[in-house]
């Protein structure tokens, strides 16, 4: 594989990767937490769009958005039943629990889907476009097109719209959040729903670049999203966006010039690194404790 | 004090040998047949696992992810020693240990500056660096399985592995070594300012911790007989996290309930094998929310009235 | 010579200068006051001292030798304790067990020794059992000692943080508002302590506290900081009759 098709095959997978790590991201900015099962969200997601698709029949536009609001649904729904009542214990409570849902969403698929591998509709037209002199597939350019349009449209929700000012209030500090009159219980509710309706996209980008689809597929995508957005600085979108790229780019390098069996060694190895030398990630801020 | 302490020795000793005297003579006439016995080695096994993470977890109160990684170091370098040194069972186990504990020291020194959900992720990605590392590297044999490991595991050598681990932990934490690892738990600064070298001690309780998971990963290579990467993947990490925190963190006598709860349990769901997974998941969630949310308040009065009573629990 | 001596001591966060030129000196066996009002960087002052912050410019010294390139717990072993302003007891241990960690160097029996449960270790714990009752018994805590440190009422954990100092057997003791959230009556009770305290262990004794008559009360000498400098240092007397603190501080509460 040329340099350039080893970068626009990169960036795909990367966009990918920041479409889910936008979902952490968000989670971590707001309630302080790993949510463990959004990689199994994702895998929800590439399911609805098959069933929708394949199974009913109905046309793709309609197939993405059940697929978008399933998630959504989903992600609000583990919030209320899961996290909810954990919000003041400690992280370790919470994250058993995280870990405990996406155990439970994973083997419920296991039980429904078996663990054979589905193959996922191909609604992309085949072949490739020609740009610039290079020739990308249709999926690429949709990851990398969806990723772009997905975290502008966040960033200006975010900053611009009373909701988002709400949200960026709650991520401080909710007891103050809530005296200013901000319903604490909508907006983490919300932050869930975007993140896993976002993750859905990636989800979908995932059946269609690989084009089987298994109840397995959240747990490595899930955990090398999560890496991207420590990566970019947990809670930054910015930054979870830039993380998936650069992780996405990574592993497409090592797979290219060294050898896929490192691919996830050195997305690892990345983890490790940001962790020892900037904790806050690339875009983060390192918080002083006080005394 | 000194005569307390030694009168008390002495009767959990004797316990143990009656315990360990009772499941020899059911197993030897019978009454506990070989797949059973089987199970019972694992229990064990995941005994010195989960005792072991305490420490760190527990105790030291840094939360890792990692524990796998460790056990798979034991596992690999003490199988591989017994195969190709031709070294007594003994020998291996201790350099398994070792290895464990080396590794634990060297993963150790980097990352216990991090806190919580860091730390969490960061000894998760070494678990998978070991994992990737055991699956690429010849002498293990990757994913087809490192096999003719001699099998030397017997229900006596766990046992007495089980043992010596839960009263190693024990008396660190008693001593003014463990307090020290308990106090960073509860304040680190706090501790810090009241003389405590504690990278030192987070770091000690943390190689401790790797060198029983090493050990537990030897006894494991040596009743098994054949190693796969994939089973120290990071489900088994927090397969282990689990029973440590259902147990209760800082509680050596929960996490031995919770390590033979949680590895019989499973045998008697496996009429509903297909199920089993997914009931473990929802037992997990519920047991979360309801240790969390104090919904057994009777049954956890009740428990705190024992712990009292028999002073050997350190909170 | 001074126990100890700050020289031209700064610290800066960004571009605020919460600490700067701070100069001052504690003799053996003294104690001082530090006084200010909210915000003039008294805390900042401990947490140089006690190495949690490292400072931007200046020297610290402590019996005689530079402590800047020392760790916290380093600060500590060599005889700088302290409180803090926001209690901070190690909540799920023991009582006794607080004061325990406290005398943790006190013996230096091995991780072995207690593994193995040598002699070693059973003289170790016997006299370090010892010493933290007799601590407690100064702070009239040892009837509590095998009680949770979170379960204690507040006035006593207060107390406890000082025992939990005491036990690194320090030559400087460091308070922070140690009569924070007591009512007159308390504080009174505690000023006695602490005077006790300094007879009892000969140390220096180093105060933050906003009660300005409390402290004219029981220091020997007063520093004033205000916006991270000195504002003023001198006995009571001369304290009460300067006129910039009478501008800054008292001024405002009367």
């Amino acid at each position: 594989m040329s340099f350039l098709s080893t970068i626009i095959n990169g960036l795909s997978v990367g966009g990918m990767y920041a479409l889910v790590a936008i979902g952490y991201t968000m989670v971590y900015g707001i309630a302080k937490m790993i949510n463990f099962a959004h990689g199994e969200i994702i895998m929800v997601g590439a399911y609805i769009t098959y069933v929708v698709f394949s199974l009913m029949g109905m046309p793709v536009i309609v197939a993405v958005l059940a697929s978008i609001i399933g998630c959504a649904l989903l992600g609000v729904v583990t919030e209320k039943v899961a996290y909810k009542p954990l919000r003041n214990s400690g992280s370790l409570a919470v994250l058993i629990t995280a870990i405990g849902v996406s155990y439970l969403l994973q083997n419920l698929f296991l039980l429904i889907f078996g663990s054979a591998a589905i193959t996922f509709p191909d609604f992309l037209p085949k072949g490739q476009i020609h740009f610039l002199g290079m020739s990308i597939s249709y999926v690429s350019a949709l990851s990398l097109v969806l990723t772009c349009i997905c975290t502008f449209l966040l960033l200006l929700f975010v900053n611009t719209t009373k909701l988002g000012k709400a949200m960026r209030a709650v991520s401080e500090d909710k007891g103050a959040a809530e005296l200013m009159g901000i319903n604490v219980n909508n907006t983490i509710s919300l932050t869930f729903a975007i993140g896993s309706g976002i993750g859905a996209v990636g989800g979908v980008i995932y059946g269609l670049s690989y084009s089987l689809i298994n109840p397995y597929l959240g747990a490595m995508l899930g955990i090398k999203a999560f890496i991207a957005a420590v990566l970019g600085g947990i809670g930054d979108i910015k930054g979870a966006m830039v993380g998936g790229l650069l992780i996405g780019l990574a592993e497409a390098f090592t797979i290219t010039y060294i050898s896929s069996t490192f691919s996830d060694a050195v997305v690892f190895g990345i983890l490790i690194f940001i962790l020892l030398v900037k904790p806050a990630g690339l875009f983060g801020i390192n918080v002083r404790e006080k005394v | 004090m000194k005569k307390k302490d030694i009168r008390q020795f002495i009767l959990s000793f004797a316990l143990a040998l009656v315990i360990y005297g009772a499941f020899m003579f059911a197993m030897n006439s019978g009454i506990i047949n070989s797949y059973w016995s089987g199970i019972l080695i694992v229990a064990c096994i995941n005994v010195v696992l989960s005792t072991s993470l305490n420490l760190a977890s527990g105790y030291l109160g840094q939360l890792t992810l990692g524990h796998a990684g460790f056990m798979s170091v034991g596992a690999y370098a003490s199988a591989l020693c017994s195969i190709y040194l031709g070294t007594s069972f003994i020998v291996s186990l201790f350099i398994g240990a070792l290895a464990a504990a080396l590794v634990g020291l060297l993963i150790g020194i980097p990352t216990l500056r991090l806190k919580g959900d860091y730390l969490c992720i960061i000894t998760l990605a070494f678990n998978e660096i070991i994992r990737i590392i055991m699956l690429n590297i010849g002498i293990t044999n990757g994913a087809k399985g490192l096999m003719g490991i001699p099998m030397s595991t017997n229900f006596t050598i766990v046992f007495f592995s089980a043992v010596i681990t839960i009263y190693v932990i024990y008396s660190i934490v008693k001593s003014r070594h463990g307090r020290a690892i308990i106090s960073i738990r509860e304040d680190e600064t706090a501790s810090e300012l009241a003389g405590i070298p504690t990278s030192y001690y987070k770091i000690l309780a943390f190689t401790i911790s790797a060198f029983f998971a090493g050990l537990a990963g030897g006894l494991y290579a040596h009743y098994i007989t054949i190693l796969i990467p994939k089973v120290f993947d990071y489900n088994k990490s927090v397969e282990i996290l689990v029973m440590v925190v259902l147990g209760g963190l800082g509680n050596l006598k929960g996490s031995v309930i919770a390590a033979i709860v949680l590895t019989i349990l499973p045998e008697y769901l496996r009429a509903f094998s297909d199920y089993r997974m997914l009931l473990y998941a929802i037992v997990l969630i519920a047991a979360m929310i309801i240790k969390e949310k104090n919904l057994m308040p009777h049954i956890k009065e009740k428990f705190s009235k024992k712990k009292d009573e028999n002073k050997e629990v350190a909170e | 010579m001074a126990l100890l001596k700050t020289e031209g001591l700064g610290i800066q966060f960004g571009g605020l200068k919460a600490v700067d030129e701070f100069n001052f000196e504690i003799d053996k066996n003294q104690l001082f006051g530090l006084i200010g009002p909210n915000g003039a960087g008294k805390t900042t002052v401990f947490n140089l001292l006690t190495g949690v912050y490292k400072p931007t410019s200046g020297q610290i010294t402590f019996d005689g030798k530079s402590i800047l390139k020392m760790s916290p717990t380093q600060i500590t072993q060599f005889g700088i304790a302290r409180t803090f302003q926001n209690i901070r007891l190690f909540k799920n241990m023991s009582v006794i067990d607080n004061v325990k960690v406290g005398l943790h160097h006190s013996q230096n029996y091995s991780l072995i020794a207690s593994v193995l449960h040598t002699p070693n270790y059973y003289k170790g714990e016997e006299a370090i059992e010892e010493m933290a009752l007799s601590l407690l018994r100064v702070f009239d805590l040892d009837q509590y000692a095998q009680v949770k440190a979170n379960n204690l009422p507040y006035g006593k954990q207060r107390k406890l943080e000082i025992a939990r100092a005491l036990a690194t057997s320090p030559k400087l003791l460091l308070l922070d508002e140690p009569a924070a959230g007591m009512n007159p009556t308390e504080t009174a009770e505690l000023m006695e302590t602490i005077k006790i305290v300094r007879e009892k262990f000969s140390i220096a004794i180093l105060l933050i506290e906003h009660d300005m008559k409390l402290v004219m009360g029981i220091c020997e000498k007063i520093a004033v900081l205000n916006f991270g400098t000195v504002l003023a240092f001198g006995t009571p007397d001369e304290i009460k009759n300067n006129p910039d603190v009478i501008a800054a501080y008292l001024g405002d509460e009367e």
